[in-house]
């Protein structure tokens, strides 16, 4: 599978997010910003890094970048979308997601090996795992807390839309240990932590993250 | 020339650590009885020609789609 990884000035994980796609078995194609064109990938991941500068608000300018309106457009018909930090900032800004990530309520940058549960398996994202698995990512964010009103954390949890929910300490202040939510189709799916470093013995706390870039595979498209 | 001034700030139910940093630090500057501090952000536009009422609704545009997120912050918007 071809698998898009969106390059915008300042990002910094789009190198590892291409390397693990590679690791997960697929080719890697890099995007870039200014460029409506997605190359026939098959999906796209929007990786971490402080886009713009984190410039207004994170994500919000990237919002806008010409690569964008395809990926809004395409996620409208069902192609799986992964953003990871800085990318789920993105598809916050780009309401392809609810929600919105502000500052850490402890207003420090936090960087460490984080437990999850994975609570959605049913999507491109996250079919590799079992439901309920407890896996451990790197995280590393100064602006990670998810907040959004009581009706729409309801629906999220309501809808079993959570994929991933933090264990132990909650690192960042997110309302309900939120780590990651997904839209209705699944298609869609943003992670604050990152799986991308997480996919060598040699380099990451383990393996744990590569499930995210396998579950790829098992993917059938319409 | 017109001047508009838009003002975003959190809101009320979103928590504001950076304001709760400056509130914090007040106290240590010899600012007493500070009881709550929240921090916003200030944009001046300037758009050619007279001002005007289609003016004012394009800057509320501009607040809605770019400068603001509705999820997380309010916004007011007037003529300077």
């Amino acid at each position: 599978m071809k698998v898009g990884v969106v390059t915008f000035p300042g990002s910094l994980d789009d190198a590892d997010a291409r390397r693990a796609v590679r690791i997960g078995g697929h080719e890697a194609v890099a995007l870039w910003h200014g460029d409506d064109d997605l190359k026939g990938v098959d999906a796209v991941v929007l990786p971490g890094g402080f886009s713009y500068g984190d410039y207004l608000r994170c994500g919000a300018i990237s919002r806008f970048a010409p690569v964008m309106t395809s990926v809004v457009e395409a996620a409208g018909k069902g192609m799986p979308v992964l953003g990871i930090c800085n990318g789920f900032q993105i598809l916050c800004e780009s309401h392809l997601l609810p929600g919105a990530l502000i500052r850490n309520d402890h207003r420090k940058f936090v960087c460490r090996d984080q437990r999850l549960r994975i609570e959605r398996v049913d999507t491109p994202w996250t079919s590799a795992y079992a439901a309920g698995a407890e896996v451990t990512i790197v995280l590393k964010n100064g602006e990670g807390g998810f907040v959004a009103d009581e009706p729409t954390l309801d629906r999220l949890e309501g809808e079993g839309l959570v994929i991933a929910r933090y264990l132990d300490d909650n690192p960042n202040g997110s309302l309900r240990d939120i780590a990651g939510i997904s839209n209705e189709r699944g298609n869609v799916v943003g992670l604050m932590p990152h799986p991308e470093h997480a996919v060598e013995d040699l380099t990451g706390p383990g393996t744990d993250g590569l499930g995210f870039f396998t579950s790829l595979a098992a993917t059938i498209f319409a | 020339m017109a001047r508009y001034v838009v003002d975003v700030m959190p809101k009320p139910e979103i928590l504001d650590p950076q304001g709760k940093a400056v509130h914090g630090a007040l106290p240590r500057l010899g600012f007493a009885g500070v009881s709550d501090v929240r921090q916003g952000k200030r944009f001046e536009i300037e758009l050619e020609g007279e001002a005007s009422d289609a003016h004012l609704e394009q800057v509320r545009q501009m607040a809605e789609k770019l400068l603001s997120n509705p999820v997380i912050e309010d916004f007011e918007v007037h003529a300077q």
